[in-house]
């Protein structure tokens, strides 16, 4: 106790570094002392060295990254890498807080890592202009920690499927913890993932229920809602009308467009409602975002970051301990933490093909529909095969038309009761958890995504 | 040839402003923008701690009017390790000017500013507290120089928030009018759909009779149409010919009712499956919730003067609405179900028509009311109100604002009416209530060891942990307060909790103390960040007067991550 207690009135000296640390005269006090939940052999010497020593991937420099970004830098973070290939807009200003006006256009990772580095000076942050899918395994492999501030499911997916896909079980350093954050107007959460370990995105993806669809028929028969109206605008009309120019939903001109288009409509069938503000939010998918609820989310996850780095307090992730929070702020204030199981049949980090219960009437194109929409797989453009044969293919080309015959064809025709069918996509491009022992040479699957599903056929 | 393109009307096309705030005006739109325009906030902040300016940060970004910061402290290097909205160039400089700056990049549509000035003057000014909406008070403070902020928030009725933050842990506590008032709840689509099925009007009654009286000569694609309200209603009919006029009561008759009347429909007949689905919480009398029978039964209800705010002549309104008719004025709202287009909206119509008649009837009792009450012509409540009044009525939510609790030196802390509820909140392991009397254990820590700094000799705010060579001891000084406060709570209350429970929960609260000695007062920015944008989320509510408030007290646990309301 007493060397911990020279440590902080006497002049720095962590690591023989000797950097001036009275910047971090608060936090240092918290991480020399130990608390009320400490270990008993909590050594006050490491936590700042190993903060100092962490390098931090942070993916999105949006609306959660820019809290991100600006949190660790104020726990002391040294070195952080952010990969977003967006550009800021107007509307990000509400809540995006390291952009301004004059940077309308410009990355946002850019932008977002050289305010944080003026701001705090000794922060060294990489920004990454691309998508997570051009770094490589060698890339992820150097980071201590990734923390995501995403609005995208498919790309928590395929960060998920490779940090699970990178774990070595003779090299604990390939074991990367990701913290994950999402918000949706005043609700959120965010959630500590140890890859193999606990469970992972891929185990939690019925928690994120897809939106039911609206059937086309409707759109083009009997619309009912103003949502109809702009749906068949922005799907049908537009298609039939202009399907040479390519949709781009931040032009005014197109959206003009959609919404006189979706207002005819409406008038046509006395529905009333469409407004050009709704027009954009239907054909854009636009989530309610705000300042508050980014600040709390994005907190809590590095808040999390924090304390798996210097040990100062228990954190979310440890096996059979809580793991995720969800948050609620539109009623009070209401965070639900809880420990959500790992799944044995997770495609992703388990090992147990999972059952899917089918008719054997279902032709295999209403199977492959049925995968979109089905919580816990939430894929576009499965591809699907079993060990003998290859049953559809969305790409390439070729391979598509050479099984789309199939899709018409029954499943009792083409599958045996508790026959296994691998099912991919190639939006989720990552490792088949497979390695062989000599020379690293991993990933012979490389090209999907498999889902082992034993098909129990009913009736 | 393409110059003929036909602009949209000029109204639509979204400005600078709804451009820029586009995702939060999807939240609580122009009424609520304007709100929050209109506000200038105060913040009274005597610590490095930056949760309270982390809140600002959270309001300058969607747009608050104006925010003042009082802070008479000068940048130390130690806040540049804390607080984002300061650079290397600020040390030496005014800390809430610089502040201010910083903040005010964020937006050019705000205006901030910086008060110097010490707190203890600053508050001995006339009418000092006017200019504000909102009051915002960042622990920690002189207990005497709080209670006269409450004072004042009080008569003026500003809401008033007090925050702690302190190492992984943090609260606060709101300080709202005696009678807060929210009509635009936002509660969940789900939960507001009233279609009274049970009790149909003539005019949808004569539809749903309409679309169902052919069903067995219909087209397969016809039946498949008929909106599954008409279905309910067609076999509520049924239902009641067998059933003496009685209509299915218990969970049990439900069932069969969907079971045995409605029925699964064939694939095509989705329509079928969603009445089956529909029948457990659409066959519901529209009876008034308990928390708006109180709103009823209020004294300011019950009692109206020529001046009481219009929310209680429309209570009054409604409540007279309610006992004539056995039920509230219809919502309106239909839910998207299977249909033709024209049918639908037709039906859309037919409800709409009813809540329209039923708002009228609200209006013209309102008016009665006024004319009663001798309530000036300029004082005539807009229709408007009533209108929303009447949409969200069994949703309409009233917060009874309770003074904030002060620990003031030489006093014991009391409960009052809530010290039982205490007690209960003691026994619950999901309670954060420990953590509650471990910052109350703080703020009598800091009240009984403060001299004020304009006192020769005085230090100013001594808080908990702030040196090292008294670390040791504070932790024995506050785990003695907060076990003290535990006892008085079960005193007050005249009850005891047995052993092990009562060591258990007092081995909890010790646990909080040493997180919150242990912090020396300072903040890890993570749970200042957290606690602003909680704090920031509640002011953005009773500013706008949408959404549910936290009523009264909210704590944060950054160790275990979670949160806990307390009504104090």
């Amino acid at each position: 106790m007493a060397v911990t207690m020279q440590a902080v009135a006497g002049a720095p000296t962590v690591n023989g570094e000797g950097p001036n640390r009275s910047r971090w005269k608060y936090l240092d006090r918290i991480l020399l002392r130990p608390g009320g939940y400490t270990d008993e052999d909590y050594d006050p010497e490491t936590p700042i060295s190993n903060i100092e020593a962490a390098k931090i991937l942070v993916i999105g420099a949006g609306g959660l990254g820019c809290e991100i970004l600006k949190n660790l830098a104020l726990s002391g973070f040294k070195n952080i890498d952010v990969i977003d290939m967006d550009t800021i807009d107007v509307s990000n200003l509400n809540r995006q807080f390291l952009f301004r006006q004059k940077d309308v256009g410009k990355s946002k990772a850019s932008v977002a890592a050289d305010f944080v580095m003026k701001r705090v000076p000794g922060c060294n942050i990489n920004a990454h202009v691309c998508k997570i899918q051009d770094m490589d395994e060698d890339y992820y492999m150097q980071f201590t920690i990734v923390v995501c501030g995403l609005d995208s499911i498919e790309a928590r997916r395929w960060m998920n499927a490779t940090l699970v896909g990178m774990v070595d079980m003779e090299n604990p350093d390939s074991l990367k913890p990701l913290i994950d954050g999402g918000t949706e107007g005043f609700k959120g959460q965010s959630r500590v993932i140890f890859p193999t370990m606990t469970s992972c995105i891929e185990c939690q993806l019925d928690m994120h229920a897809p939106r039911a669809a609206v059937p086309l028929c409707t759109l083009a028969t009997i619309p009912r809602q103003p949502q109809h109206c702009i749906e068949w605008a922005h799907i049908i009309k537009w298609e039939e009308q202009r399907k040479d120019i390519v949709l781009d939903t931040d032009d005014p001109e197109h959206i003009t467009w959609l919404y006189q288009t979706a207002l005819s409509r409406a008038q046509e069938f006395n529905i009333s409602g469409v407004t050009y503000s709704m027009t954009q939010g239907v054909v854009k998918n636009i989530i309610p975002a705000i300042a508050s609820t980014n600040a709390i989310i994005a907190a809590s996850c590095c808040n999390e970051a924090f304390k798996i780095v210097t040990s100062s307090a228990p954190f979310l992730g440890n096996p059979e301990q809580n793991n995720y929070m969800l948050y609620t702020g539109d009623s009070g204030v209401y965070t639900y933490t809880f420990e959500h199981q790992k799944k044995d049949d997770c495609p992703v980090c388990g090992n147990l093909p999972k059952d899917l219960a089918v008719n054997p009437e279902l032709t295999l194109g209403e199977l492959v529909e049925s995968f979109a929409e089905r919580p816990e797989s939430q894929l576009k453009k499965p591809n699907m095969r079993t060990e003998e044969k290859t049953l559809y293919y969305s790409a390439p080309e070729s391979l598509r038309q050479q099984t789309e015959p199939n899709l018409k064809r029954k499943l009792s025709e083409m599958l045996v009761d508790g026959e296994e069918m691998a099912v991919s996509d190639p939006a989720f491009q990552i490792d088949f958890r497979y390695k062989r022992d000599c020379g690293g040479v991993r990933g012979e699957l490389n090209e999907s995504w498999l889902v082992c599903i034993a098909i129990g056929v009913l009736g | 040839m393409e110059t003929t393109t036909i602009e949209p009307p000029l109204q639509a096309l979204p400005t600078a402003k709804e451009k820029r705030y586009d995702r939060q005006l999807r939240l609580w739109g122009a009424p609520g923008q304007r709100a929050l325009e209109e506000t200038h906030l105060l913040l009274i902040n005597s610590s490095p701690g930056v949760a309270a300016v982390e809140t600002l940060k959270n309001l300058v970004l969607p747009g608050v009017g104006q925010f003042s910061i009082l802070d008479p402290a000068v940048v130390e290097e130690a806040d540049l390790g804390v607080n984002f909205f300061l650079e290397d160039e600020s040390l030496g400089k005014f800390r809430a000017e610089e502040t201010v700056k910083y903040l005010m990049e964020l937006n050019p549509d705000v205006q901030g500013h910086a008060i110097k000035e010490p707190l203890e003057t600053f508050i001995t000014k006339d009418k000092v507290f006017t200019p504000y909406t909102l009051i915002l008070v960042a622990a920690p403070i002189d207990p005497t120089i709080l209670a006269t902020i409450r004072k004042h928030a009080e008569a003026l009725h500003i809401p008033l928030f007090y925050l702690h933050c302190v190492g992984y842990h943090s609260h606060f506590s709101i300080q709202l009018p005696p009678a807060f008032p929210i009509v635009d709840t936002h509660p969940d689509p789900t939960a507001t759909t009233d279609l009274r099925v049970l009790k149909p009007w003539p005019a949808l009654q004569e539809f749903a009779r309409e679309q169902t009286h052919a069903m067995d000569k219909m087209s397969g694609h016809d039946k498949a149409h008929i909106p599954y309200i008409c279905l309910l209603l067609h076999y509520l009919e049924q239902w009641r010919n067998d059933h003496n006029g009685t209509v299915p009561d218990s969970y049990k008759q439900k069932q069969e009712f969907r079971d045995s009347y409605v029925r699964k429909g064939s694939p095509d007949e989705e329509n079928f499956d969603e009445a089956c689905a529909a029948v457990l919480k659409s066959l519901i009398s529209p009876t008034a919730p308990s928390a708006l029978r109180d709103i009823f039964n209020a004294p300011e209800a019950m009692e109206l003067t020529a001046t009481s705010p219009p929310f209680w002549f429309i209570a009054n309104a409604i409540s007279q609405f309610y006992t004539k008719h056995g039920g509230l004025p219809l919502p309106g709202a239909v839910p998207d179900m299977k249909a033709q287009s024209a049918d639908y909206i037709r039906l859309q119509n037919i409800y709409k028509t009813k809540a329209r008649e039923d708002c009228a009837e609200v209006v013209a009792t309102v008016r009665e009311l006024e004319k009663s009450t001798g309530r000036g012509s300029k004082l005539a409540i807009i229709e408007k109100e009533v209108e929303n009044f009447c949409k969200g009525a069994a949703h309409i939510h009233l917060v009874r604002g309770r003074p904030l609790q002060i620990v003031l030196p030489d006093l014991p802390v009391t409960f009052g009416d809530r010290a039982k509820a205490m007690v209960f909140e003691l026994t619950n392991p999901e309670s954060l209530i420990g953590e509650y009397i471990a910052f109350l254990a703080w703020d009598e820590f800091v009240a009984t060891h403060t001299t004020s700094s304009s006192v020769k000799g005085g230090k100013g705010l001594r808080v908990p942990g702030n040196n090292d060579a008294e670390f040791e001891a504070d932790k024995e000084k506050m785990v003695g307060i907060a076990h003290k406060i535990v006892d008085g709570i079960l005193n007050e209350a005249g009850e005891r909790i047995e052993d092990p429970e009562y060591t258990e929960i007092k081995d909890g609260i010790e646990k909080i103390c040493v997180e919150l000695v242990r912090a020396g007062g300072g903040e890890l920015h993570n749970i200042a960040s957290l606690t602003g944008g909680l704090i920031a989320q509640e002011v953005i509510k009773v500013i706008t007067k949408q959404y549910v408030p936290v009523d009264n007290t909210c704590l944060f646990d950054g160790v275990a991550s979670r949160s806990y309301v307390l009504r104090v």
